[in-house]
This record gives C-alpha cells, sequence and structure tokens, in this order.
C-alpha cells in the first residue's frame, strides 16, 4: 500500500508538470487569441453574438459541410490505401516489408503544399496524365478538382497515420487469437473481419481519428488548389487578411477547436468497454505464412499500383527537381541538375535546423507521450483524462492560431543569458512543434499501452519491482512499438510543418526545410530548387525514418529471449 | 545497471549536442547585421543582398514574410523589435505600419529620382517610406496553353470578358494581395463604380480559378493550370526571363505604383538601414533591378539605358499607367470595403457567379436577333452586376468603421457588425445569380 501512495505521489508531480507545459504552451497562446471570438466587434464587451452570425451565414454553414465531407471522404480513401498495405506486410513474409513501411510513411514527409503543386503538374486538368488521356481519347478527367481534388491529396498525404497506427496494432495482436479461430474454422476474410480487425480496432481508430482531424483544419491543400469553401480556409483567410477586425476567423478557430474534440471524444466513445490487450507480447504478433507464386505476384501487383499512386507527388517532384522548363506538357522540356547545385550552395542551414527542430520535437513528444498515456490509464489521479483531452485538443489548434497566440504571448518574456524575446529564440519553434505534434505521439503511445496487458505490470510488481522500475522494464519495452510510431510520425510531420513556424522564424537562420521551400516556391525561377529541396528533404527523412526502423527491429530481438520467458510462463 | 549507464551516456551525448545546438545561433546573431522583413522571394533578396554586402561589406539577413503576415509579425513584436527594415510592394501595407506607428522618416541623399512615375507619387509625402522600383498590373499567358486551345491573345481587361476565354483565367483576390487590390480600384476608378463592377464580374464569370496567394497566379499561368492570368508586371516578366513559355503586356488601364521599403521604428541599426536605402536608390542598386530573375522598373529614368530591348520604359512611354489618375484618398477610404465585396460577390460565389455567366454567353451566342430573348439576356446581366451598396456608401466613414481592423474608440458610434453585412449581402447576390440564370436559360429556350 505504502508503494502504491509513492508511486502515485511521483504520477501526480508529473501530471502537474505536464499540466503546466500545456497550460503555458498551448492554453495562454490560445486564449489569447480565441478571445477575441467573444467580444462584441464593436464594443469590445463580452458576447456570443458572433456565434449567432456564423450559424445564420450560409457561406459558413457551407463551408461546414464542405469540411466535413472532405474530412470524412479522406479517411475512406485514406483507409482503402492503408488497409491492404498495413495486412500484406503483416500478414505475410514478403521480401520488401520493411521498405514498404518505410515507403509508406514517405507521403507525410512532404508538405502538403508541396505534395499539391505536383499533383497539379501530373493530375491536374492540363497536367501529365490528362494531357495523355486528352491525346488518345479525346477527353480529361477531373482529379484535381473542387472538393473531390482536396480529398484525393489529403488522402495520399495522411494515409499513413492509418498504415502505421493500423500495422503496429496488427504486429501487437496475440496470434493465440488467431490460431483459436482458426481452429474453431475461420478463415480468410473472415478471419479478418470478425477477429484481425477487430483487435486491432484502437490502431485503426487512432489512425483514422488522426486522419479526419488533420483534414478537417489542413489549410494549406485547400489554399493550394484554391478552394475557399471549407472552414480552415476561411478562418485563415479572414484572421490574416490586412484591415479585417472581423472576428469570424477567431470564432472559425473555435468551432474547430470544438468540433474536434467532439469527434475525439465520438472516437473514445467507439472504444469504450472494450478490452483489447492481449497478453502474450513480443510474440511477432500474426502468424505471418509464405505466399504461393501467384498471390504473390497478386500482392506485388495491388502493392505497386497503390505506391505508384501514393508516390506520386514524390514522382512529380523529382521530375520538377531535374526538370529545366515544365509547361503544359506531359514531361518537362529538358533536364539538368543546376536545381540541386543550387540548394546545396545556398540553403543547407534549412536541412540542419530541421534535424535537430524535429529530432528535438518528437524526442520530447514521445516522452510527454508515453507519461501521459501512462497516467491516464494506469494511474487513477482526479483530472488525468483533461491531460489527454487538452493535449489532444492540440490537433484541433491551427497552426496560425498557435503561431499569432506565441508572438502575443511570449513577445515580453526575455530569455535571460541570450536577452531575446522567447518568441523570436529558435527554441519557441521547437515548443511550436511540440505542442503541434504531441496529439501523434500521445495516440501511437495510447494505443501501444492499451494493447498491454496490466495483469504484466501487476506480476512484475509481484515480484518485487518498484513503479519505476516496472514503468522502465515492462512498460515502456512492451509498448515500445507504440512509442516508436509515434516518434516517426511526430519526427516526419514536424520536419515539414509550415503553418504555425512560418509565423515564428525570426531570421532566416534559424529557418525549416518547409519554410526554405516555401520561399522557393514563391518565384518562377525558384520552382526547380524548391522542387531539390523537398526532394532532399525526402530523402533524409526517409532515411532517418529506415534507420530507426532498423533500430526497433534489432531492440526488439534484443528484447525477445526475456519476452519469451515470460510469453512461456503465462 | 548496464541499462542504466547506457541511457546516461545517451543523455549526455544529447545534452552537449543541445548545447551545441543552443550556443550556435547566439555566435551567429552576434555580429553586426542588417534585418529585413520582406515579401519578396529570394531572386530578389539574394540578389540584391549580394550586390550591397560587395558594394558596403554590411552583413543582410531577410526575413521572408508574406505581405500581410509581415504586418502581423511587425505589429506583434513591436514592444521588442528585432527588425531594422519593412521591404515590400504594396504602398497600402506601408500605409498601415504608418498609421501604427510603427515606421521611421528618413531623407533620401541620392539625386535624379522623379516625382511622379505614371500618375502616382514615387514616395511617401511624409517621408516614412521610399519608392525604389515601379510595378503595374497587367495580363500574362501561357503561349503554349493559347495555342494549344486555339485562343487569341488578350490585349485588355474587356477583352478578358469574351466567351472564348470561359473557364481560362485566373485572379488573385484584393484582400489576399495588396497589388491585386490596387488593380480592382484602378479599374473601379477609371471606369467608375457601378461599369467598373460589371467589368470584373463580367470576367470573374470567366475565372478558372481565385488564387489565395497573388503567386498562385503566375504559377498556374507557367504551369499550364490556366492560360491567362492577371498579375504584377514582374511576375510575368521574370517567368518570361526563367524560360517558361509565358508573356505579358500591360493593358491601357493600369496604374503604375512604387514597390517601396521603409525603416521600422525602433530599428536596432538605423544607420546600416539607410545605407541600404541609399544602395537601392544609387544607380548600382538600380541596375540590379534589370536582372533576368527579378525584372522591376526601376526609379531612375537614367537605368533603363541599360535595359535589354523591348523592355517597358514608363518614363517613355507615356501610355503606361497614366490613363487614370489613381486617387490614394478615395481608395483608402473604401480599402476594407473593396476587399469584403470582392470576396462576398465573387472569391466565395465563384461556382454561382460562373454558372450564371455561362448561361448568359450560352444564351447570347444563340439568340442573336431575338428582341425577346435579349431583353431576358439584359435582365439576367444587370442582376449579376447588381452592387448591394453605392460608391458613396462604401466611402462613408461610418460604415467603413464596421470593417476597420483595430477595435473602435468607444466614441466612434457603430451599429451592425461586418458579419451581418456580409450575410445580407451574401442572401442577395446568391439569389441574383440564380435568377440571372433562370433568365438566361429562358432566353436560351426561347
Amino acid at each position: 500500500m505504502n508503494s502504491f501512495s509513492r508511486s502515485q505521489w511521483g504520477a501526480g508531480g508529473l501530471a502537474l508538470l505536464i499540466g503546466l507545459f500545456l497550460f503555458v504552451f498551448l492554453i495562454v497562446p490560445v486564449v489569447k487569441v480565441v478571445y477575441v471570438a467573444f467580444q462584441d466587434p464593436n464594443t469590445g464587451a463580452l458576447t456570443l453574438i458572433n456565434f449567432v452570425d456564423f450559424f445564420n451565414t450560409s457561406l459558413f454553414r457551407e463551408s461546414f459541410l464542405n469540411s466535413i465531407y472532405v474530412a470524412g471522404g479522406a479517411v475512406l480513401l485514406a483507409s482503402l490505401i492503408s488497409i491492404p498495405l498495413a495486412y500484406f506486410t503483416t500478414r505475410f513474409n514478403f521480401g520488401g516489408a520493411v521498405l514498404i513501411q518505410t515507403l509508406g510513411i514517405v507521403p507525410l514527409i512532404m508538405p502538403p503544399f508541396v505534395g499539391a503543386v505536383a499533383m497539379l503538374l501530373l493530375f491536374g486538368e492540363n497536367g501529365s496524365v490528362n494531357l495523355l488521356i486528352d491525346e488518345w481519347f479525346g477527353f480529361t478527367i477531373p482529379f484535381m478538382e473542387g472538393l473531390n481534388g482536396v480529398i484525393l491529396v489529403e488522402a495520399i498525404h495522411y494515409f499513413p497515420f492509418i498504415l502505421i497506427n493500423l500495422s503496429a496494432a496488427l504486429l501487437n495482436i496475440d496470434s493465440a487469437m488467431e490460431e483459436s479461430a482458426q481452429n474453431l474454422g475461420a478463415s480468410g476474410t473472415r478471419l479478418f473481419r470478425r477477429i484481425v480487425f477487430p483487435l486491432a480496432m484502437p490502431g485503426y481508430v487512432a489512425g483514422a481519428s488522426l486522419v479526419f482531424l488533420k483534414v478537417f483544419d489542413d489549410l494549406g491543400t485547400p489554399l493550394l488548389l484554391n478552394i475557399n469553401n471549407m472552414l480552415a480556409p476561411q478562418a485563415y483567410l479572414r484572421i490574416s487578411s490586412i484591415g479585417i477586425s472581423d472576428p469570424m476567423g477567431y470564432v472559425i478557430s473555435v468551432i474547430l477547436v470544438v468540433f474536434s474534440l467532439f469527434s475525439l471524444w465520438v472516437s473514445f466513445l467507439a472504444l469504450k468497454n472494450k478490452d483489447y490487450a492481449t497478453v502474450q507480447k513480443g510474440g511477432g504478433g500474426l502468424m505471418k505464412r509464405d505466399l504461393r507464386p501467384w498471390e504473390k505476384i497478386g500482392c506485388y501487383a495491388v502493392i505497386i499500383l497503390i505506391l505508384l499512386m501514393v508516390l506520386s507527388p514524390h514522382i512529380g517532384l523529382a521530375l520538377l527537381s531535374f526538370g529545366t522548363v515544365w509547361s503544359y506538357s506531359v514531361l518537362p522540356d529538358a533536364y539538368t541538375f543546376a536545381h540541386y547545385g543550387n540548394v546545396f550552395r545556398t540553403a543547407t542551414q534549412y536541412i540542419s535546423n530541421t534535424l535537430l527542430y524535429a529530432g528535438l520535437a518528437a524526442l520530447i513528444d514521445v516522452v510527454l507521450g508515453t507519461a501521459i498515456a501512462y497516467i491516464v490509464w494506469r494511474t487513477g489521479l482526479i483530472g488525468r483524462k483533461w491531460l489527454d483531452y487538452i493535449a489532444m485538443g492540440a490537433v484541433a489548434v491551427p497552426g496560425v492560431v498557435l503561431g499569432i497566440g506565441y508572438l502575443r504571448t511570449f513577445v515580453e518574456f526575455n530569455v535571460p543569458i541570450i536577452d531575446k524575446p522567447l518568441s523570436s529564440w529558435w527554441v519557441i519553434i521547437v515548443i511550436a512543434l511540440v505542442i503541434r505534434r504531441l496529439p501523434y505521439a500521445l495516440r501511437a503511445c495510447m494505443a501501444g499501452l492499451q494493447q498491454v496487458s496490466i495483469m504484466l505490470e501487476e506480476a512484475a510488481e509481484n515480484l518485487g519491482a518498484t513503479k519505476t522500475r516496472t514503468v522502465r522494464r515492462i512498460v515502456v519495452p512492451l509498448m515500445s512499438g507504440g512509442i516508436m510510431a509515434g516518434f516517426i510520425i511526430s519526427f516526419a510531420t514536424a520536419s515539414v510543418e509550415l503553418s504555425a513556424t512560418i509565423m515564428l522564424v525570426s531570421a532566416e537562420s534559424d529557418a525549416p526545410l518547409a519554410y526554405g521551400i516555401y520561399e522557393f516556391m514563391q518565384s518562377a525561377a525558384g520552382r526547380g530548387p524548391g522542387a531539390a529541396l523537398g526532394i532532399v528533404a525526402v530523402l533524409i527523412v526517409g532515411i532517418a525514418t529506415y534507420i530507426s526502423h532498423r533500430v526497433i527491429k534489432r531492440r526488439e530481438k534484443e528484447l525477445a529471449p526475456g519476452v519469451a520467458v515470460a510469453a512461456q510462463g503465462v | 545497471m548496464k541499462i542504466t549507464k547506457r541511457i546516461f551516456v545517451q543523455l549526455t551525448a544529447g545534452a552537449v549536442l543541445a548545447v551545441g545546438a543552443v550556443m550556435a545561433p547566439i555566435q551567429a546573431v552576434a555580429a553586426e547585421k542588417l534585418v529585413i522583413v520582406t515579401s519578396y522571394p529570394p531572386d530578389t533578396t539574394v540578389t540584391v543582398g549580394k550586390a550591397f554586402t560587395k558594394a558596403t561589406g554590411i552583413k543582410v539577413e531577410m526575413l521572408k514574410k508574406k505581405t500581410t503576415a509581415g504586418i502581423k509579425y511587425l505589429q506583434a513584436t513591436a514592444a521588442n523589435n528585432t527588425s531594422d527594415m519593412f521591404w515590400a510592394s504594396a504602398p497600402d501595407a506601408f500605409e498601415v505600419l504608418k498609421g501604427d506607428g510603427l515606421l521611421q522618416k528618413y531623407t533620401v541623399k541620392v539625386k535624379g529620382i522623379p516625382e511622379k512615375v505614371g500618375a502616382f507619387p514615387i514616395n511617401d509625402p511624409e517621408g516614412y517610406y521610399k519608392g525604389f522600383a515601379a510595378s503595374g498590373y497587367g495580363i500574362m499567358w501561357n503561349t503554349r496553353y493559347l495555342k494549344a486551345k486555339k485562343l487569341p491573345v488578350p490585349n485588355s481587361w474587356a477583352d478578358l470578358e469574351k466567351p472564348i476565354y470561359h473557364g481560362h483565367v485566373g485572379m488573385s483576390a484584393p484582400s489576399r494581395s495588396g497589388t491585386t487590390h490596387l488593380t480592382v480600384e484602378t479599374l473601379l476608378q477609371g471606369e467608375g463604380w457601378e461599369k467598373g463592377w460589371a467589368r470584373w464580374k463580367d470576367i470573374a464569370g470567366n475565372f478558372k480559378t481565385v488564387t489565395a496567394r497573388s503567386f498562385g497566379v503566375p504559377d498556374g499561368v507557367n504551369s499550364g493550370q490556366f492560360g491567362v492570368g492577371v498579375v504584377i508586371d514582374f511576375f510575368g516578366l521574370s517567368s518570361k526571363a526563367s524560360g517558361f513559355p509565358v508573356d505579358f503586356l500591360y493593358p491601357k488601364m493600369t496604374t503604375l505604383v512604387p514597390a517601396n521599403i521603409a525603416i521600422v521604428k525602433n530599428a536596432p541599426n538605423p544607420g546600416l538601414a539607410g545605407q541600404f536605402i541609399e544602395f537601392l536608390l544609387s544607380p548600382e542598386g538600380q541596375e540590379v533591378l534589370l536582372d533576368p530573375k527579378i525584372r522591376r522598373l526601376p526609379v531612375n529614368p537614367a537605368t533603363y539605358a541599360k535595359a535589354p530591348k523591348g523592355f517597358p520604359n514608363p518614363f517613355k512611354d507615356k501610355s503606361i499607367g497614366s490613363a487614370v489618375k489613381f486617387d490614394l484618398q478615395l481608395s483608402k477610404s473604401r480599402y476594407n470595403i473593396i476587399n469584403s465585396l470582392f470576396d462576398v460577390m465573387i472569391t466565395y460565389r465563384l461556382d454561382d457567379l460562373r454558372a450564371a455567366t455561362k448561361a448568359i454567353q450560352t444564351a447570347e451566342a444563340k439568340s442573336k436577333g431575338n428582341a425577346g430573348a435579349m431583353k431576358l439576356i439584359k435582365q439576367a446581366r444587370a442582376l449579376v452586376s447588381k452592387v448591394p451598396i453605392t460608391a458613396a456608401k462604401a466611402s462613408e466613414k461610418d460604415f467603413n468603421s464596421i470593417f476597420k481592423k483595430k477595435r473602435k474608440k468607444a466614441t466612434t458610434k457603430v451599429t451592425g457588425r461586418q458579419a451581418e453585412f456580409e450575410q445580407a449581402w451574401d442572401t442577395e447576390i446568391k439569389a441574383n445569380y440564380a435568377k440571372a440564370k433562370q433568365l438566361a436559360e429562358k432566353a436560351a429556350s426561347m
């Protein structure tokens, strides 16, 4: 009993620290901005009139429905892409499984606005594909038109959220479950539908809810495709225009936050009262089997087709980075290395900055994510769920709002020693990234922890391990798949973040990659170098992701003997 | 124990890395350096910055922000300012900063810069910001696109209204881009309130898209997403110089406006900032503007002697930018209203407007000579071009204050909210477009 209360103290202190961090760097800045939504534009008094205006305006109602339509459509399309990829690679002995899982993550490491540029060149009304179709058949297909264009780009960009979380969940399924089902006569799609997929549900819901939220408040893609009638673009257009006082942008921000929280709550409900934990861990997840030759061909065909589609932005970008002039033609007019030369002469600081910022941010994120997951699921602290809600709330805060909030909040806080306002110190960019990416890491850690049976911890404690030791030796290693997934997602997406950082960069020497690409892409002669920088970014983050994959694989092997013994005991 | 030690080693390594990383930027800051907040692309900033450093030995740090974001940035950091200069195109952006008391005066020493370019004064009469180049709006087009779609080259604003360009034109919105605002205002001043809006809506009815960034327009034309774009000159000229199959011209009704630079109030290095202005206006600095990647019109007439053949010279060719006498005060008096009206009537209702325009164009082609049909079409056109408020109302002071960015003083009497008005306009506009479409369809079936 004694050790229990002591551990509660430790967890309580930790929870308090995390809460304080979230309060200072998330709640205060956001409240500073959002406050405007509740002010009467004329008198400054507190009021709800702006919300009445919102729901009275048909444009906003339309935008709201469009946003939901796009977010829902993107989840659907992203699921169609990621479920086969996750299933095939975790279920079968496949030569290129690691490669495919790495390539599958690559779409995340391109800023969506860059992806949209490349997609337009390939699939736009006068893009390569349509020019060819038009020449051969005399018609064109509107891939990129209107809301459906947004869905296509978003799904291709964000599906890895589902892929990563679902793969992690599939790897954690106890193969005994599957064996039992098979013994009882289930096989094929029935086995997948009734046993495998339901068991992987936490991972799928975690991924799908992230996709929904991200798409719901993504700004870059609709803006690039010139779609204005969605909530996030409306908020951005209104907040960032000069001379518009109107509080509607802030009202929309509030509505984005509230609606996102609501959909999170729905996903909580969906998983509530169900126990997904499986006792045995590290046993390799699903049984892997070899494919028969014709099955192998089929699998490869599906995977290659999907990869070709999801990597099309990269293919387009690569062409752009090597091309001289690419205008109203199927392929660039000629090829050159000049753009890469340009980038390596002028833009290397963007690369090193990005590695530093994204690496630090992802590290802090998984530490916070693990801690919050543990506090929520393993302690009885009052209000612990709020840590989760608040941290997840960050996903619903548009980057621009966070950026403006930081500028407003921290401009007068001078950092000692370097004597500069915190808002123009590069560390603020890291903090913004930590806050922006915490929800990803947190969801992955949560899913990881949810699948660890509490019995294992109880067993360790019965054997005399302290709480700290249990966490370190049992919980963290067992949820390492989730933690690693969280790290990879946070790192990869943090390295291409633009919306918050564009407000916070105060010196070019502190600027990250996405900012550099954006800057290049704002001039006619900069399109090639911008694309080259984008390719460099994709390569670097891709390699980093691949290496971390290898690292977990090796760690898993190191841990394997011990776990196997434990598993036999159960 | 083994694991603990390994973790410790990793932690130490991490800490060392982190400290090293913290130290690096500090050293970078220590050197004396000019910090310029700018909306210009690296092609411009790097080229000019290099030339400046070569001439003076002073290091420059360019901070790239969209004009609007740059203003927000300077406003938000005013209490603890670390920027020396603001360097961007739109004069109204400088007006906003001046109004907020965020700029400081400077007197130029260089000689040879005239008072006016086109009909526009080059420098701020109060001395807060200086023009260093001129720019005007015009039309750019993709030659491959026009050839493939068999479209003629447009050469006036009125050309863009023609049915043949339906779905081929792109433009940014005035609320998004300061320079687009100037174009919209120029046409309104040149043609008058009602006729001007009618013209814009007729052109907008042919829009493929309203881009959210001003660079979205040249980008779209360069890559062939749409064939014709309404752009500021240097986007067109520099795209052409970068090898894209595009071209650019100034229609008759355009305004040349100076692109500007100013020193920020409480700048850390006001002396260096002054040197930068002097360099930019010196013959050397002006010549840098002719670089193929920049292509801006210098404000020093002597520099044009060194320009490539066919380069527009507003000091010689009086047809550029002199057709409209631009009234800056009038523009200022209704700045936000124009933005709001354009967004409500065009940007956010583009689909409805396009549908109505298409119906009218189809009906017109079909019912030549049918008096009854023509009458309906005329009604439809009138409905489309209807503007919810009059020119007088748009410049009314009290009405404008509803659309102001800053909270008003308690003494200003204000009734109504922006959202309220926009919502009413939107309802009216949507109904008008739908009705116009209906009428045109009826005319077509006659």
